[in-house]
């Protein structure tokens, strides 16, 4: 198992440059540059600002050079934030949005396994009905609807009763605080775990070794936890390796309506902008996260079942 | 019959729900097992042998339901809670089944699998269930036992895997075990060994056996009695010598002679039962079989005839006396 890691980790270096490169050109091609947005500069100024940021090199020059500094660790200045660099931006903002994304993960996964375990063994039941259709509810809903409602509900409706949440702000993360957003942003997770695990477990009660494990006089509960589970749960695990990097990189939706000062908001304010630096930066904090939840699944999918093997 | 019966199914029926309507799998069917005994149930597949003891067992699929009785001690499994029928299954009545390859828990070790029946029914420590089952695993003669113990189901072969499913039957001692096809899904070679030891079992433990098989040789080299199962019904039943040396029923003349023997001559082609075994849905009003018999009569298509005793033990569901003896 070691040497197959430590093949997958030194695979992800060049599929991380890959996605750099890709990144880096596609944004050039995109019309526009940094300094367009804003009411027009003097000439001179432009040149200037151009040569500041290395803008007036040959774009070759300016990929070899991006590529130098990332090896060094220094993502390079914000052409929007001026007086900081997109390594300050991605480090304060990466903890907030990655905790956040966390809770989220974490409501998401004791929420939903458990709801689609409920479901499936009762399937096509009422419970099972009545589970499933509240969750279809809580996927079709769109995230700037729920966010707003909880804010309506919890921050000004229960303004005066012990329910009362803090409609928005991070406040240094304190937990009256952080309870919204994660509840919000796990939302469509929830649903979407839970239904899997429906799914998967219904497939999994249905084999050959259930039945040995019920002739066997076990109560259901044991059949269901000691001899489904972990069949039912790649599948789940299966969608938790990229779930889990969407989730810790952080949402736009979600920090724009609770205003957090999380990364995921960088993703569509640094595209607009044009802030090449920044959207680069995100981009690779989320393709890191992406390549390392994978090698967790891979990790676990060993765990759920011993006929996997690595090599 | 001296000794009381230790399973009586008494007129059961198992229907099943499907998308084209309802199909009984079993219809009416009675039948017992005496301690100590073995019955073979022969059948084709659909015949309905292997849901008659599913249905006993409370193992259907969600979409069957069975009606009628089974009464085991005297309490009758289709009524008993869940609770009281897990305290039975795989205490007092174990099951063996099909295809060893599907049947163990993949993500499992052997030993895990095999302790936790202890564990549930006796209440021992882990420790002491890790112990019976390795003394378990040795009685059936699986080599290298302690090695196993920590094994995986996939790093067993096809035979020791059912050896492994033997051993956890036979952990609790039993009174009943009703093997499902055993040996099935099995190498010819290895089939000949699990057959050895179910007989073992048997004449050791003194364990009663259900075993449901389409192979009638497994069922002469191992039953006492035999139950010759069509379309969800008995057709045929008694003693497996007396049942095999003079078949009452067309149909189990038919599955006999289907049968190549070492000590006959070799004449070419095999028998064969001419036709298909019939659509659960749509049997024919009289006997099932009839449109298949050779000795068919036109009564057999009007009226379903009833299972009878002959005497001695015996029963068949024909209504013709004048068959002569099988050639």
């Amino acid at each position: 198992m070691g040497p197959y890691f430590a093949r997958r980790v030194v695979i992800a270096i060049p599929t991380l440059w890959a996605i750099i490169t890709v990144c880096f050109f596609l944004m050039r091609l995109a019309p526009g540059g940094p300094f367009d947005a804003q009411a027009p500069v003097p000439q001179e100024i432009l040149v200037n600002l151009r040569a500041r940021y290395h803008l007036d090199q040959s774009l070759a020059v300016q990929y070899l050079d991006y590529l130098g500094n990332l090896a060094r660790g220094d993502f390079g200045p914000s052409f929007k934030y001026k007086d900081f660099t997109v390594t300050e931006l991605i480090a304060q903002g990466l903890p907030v949005s990655a905790q956040n994304g966390l809770c989220a993960l974490l409501l998401a996964v004791v929420l939903g396994i458990p709801a689609g375990i409920f479901a499936a063994i009762r399937q096509n039941s009422f419970r099972d009905h009545a589970v499933m259709g509240l969750a279809m509810t809580g996927i079709v809903i769109p995230t700037f609807v729920t966010g707003h409602l909880f804010i309506l509900i919890f921050g000004v409706w229960l303004r005066d009763t012990m329910f009362h949440l803090p409609a928005g702000t991070w406040n240094g993360g304190a937990w009256p605080n952080r309870i919204l957003p994660a509840m919000c942003l796990a939302l469509p997770f929830i649903v979407t775990i839970a239904r899997i695990t429906r799914g998967s477990m219904i497939e999994a009660l249905r084999a050959n070794h259930i039945r040995t494990a019920r002739a066997k006089g076990l109560p259901f509960r044991l059949v269901v936890t000691r001899h489904a589970l972990k069949t039912a749960l790649i599948p789940v695990v299966t969608y938790l390796g990229p779930a889990t990097a969407l989730l810790l990189t952080g949402s736009m939706v979600i920090e724009t309506v609770f205003q957090l000062p999380g990364i995921g908001r960088y993703f569509v304010q640094g595209a607009l902008n044009r802030d090449y630096t920044l959207v680069m930066g995100v981009t690779i904090i989320s393709a890191v996260a992406v390549i390392a939840t994978n090698l967790l699944v891979d990790v676990l999918y060993g765990f759920l079942d011993p006929r996997v093997r690595y090599d | 019959m001296g000794s009381a019966p230790l399973l009586h199914i008494d007129n059961l029926t198992v229907k099943f729900t499907t998308a084209d309507g309802a199909v009984d799998a079993v219809s009416d069917l009675s039948l017992h097992i005496s301690p100590g005994e073995c019955l073979g149930v022969v059948g084709e597949s659909g015949s309905g042998k292997s849901q008659t003891f599913m249905a006993a067992l409370g193992l259907l699929a969600a979409n069957g339901s069975a009606r009628g009785r089974a009464l085991f001690h005297g309490d009758d499994l289709l009524t008993l809670g869940d609770n009281e029928l897990n305290a039975i299954r795989g205490d007092k009545v174990a099951m063996i089944f099909q295809d060893p390859m599907t049947s163990l828990t993949p993500h499992m070790t052997v030993g895990r699998q095999l302790s936790e029946v202890l564990i549930h029914h006796r209440g021992v420590s882990a420790a002491r269930a890790r112990e019976e089952s390795l003394v378990m695993l040795k009685r059936v003669r699986v080599p290298d036992p302690e090695r196993r113990l920590a094994m995986y189901p996939h790093e067993l072969s096809g035979g020791l895997r059912q050896r492994v499913m033997i051993a956890m039957a036979l952990l609790c001692g039993p009174e009943l075990i009703i093997a499902d096809e055993p040996t099935t899904a099995l190498d010819v070679t290895v089939q000949a060994q699990i057959l050895d030891l179910l007989r073992e079992v048997k004449d050791t433990l003194h364990t009663a056996v259900v075993l449901i098989t389409h192979d009638l040789g497994v069922i002469a080299g191992l039953a006492d009695r035999v139950a010759v199962m069509y379309a969800g019904r008995i057709v045929e039943m008694g003693d497996v010598r007396q049942v095999f040396a003079d078949p009452r029923h067309p149909y189990t003349r038919g599955l006999l002679a289907c049968t190549p023997r070492m000590d006959a001559a070799v004449t070419g082609a095999l028998f064969t039962i001419p036709g298909q075994p019939p659509n659960l849905e749509h049997l024919p009003a009289g006997c099932a079989f009839a449109p298949r018999c050779a000795s068919v009569l036109d009564a057999c298509r009007n009226d379903r005839p009833a299972l009878r005793g002959l005497g001695g033990g015996r029963f068949k569901a024909c209504i013709r006396d004048d068959l002569a003896h099988a050639s």
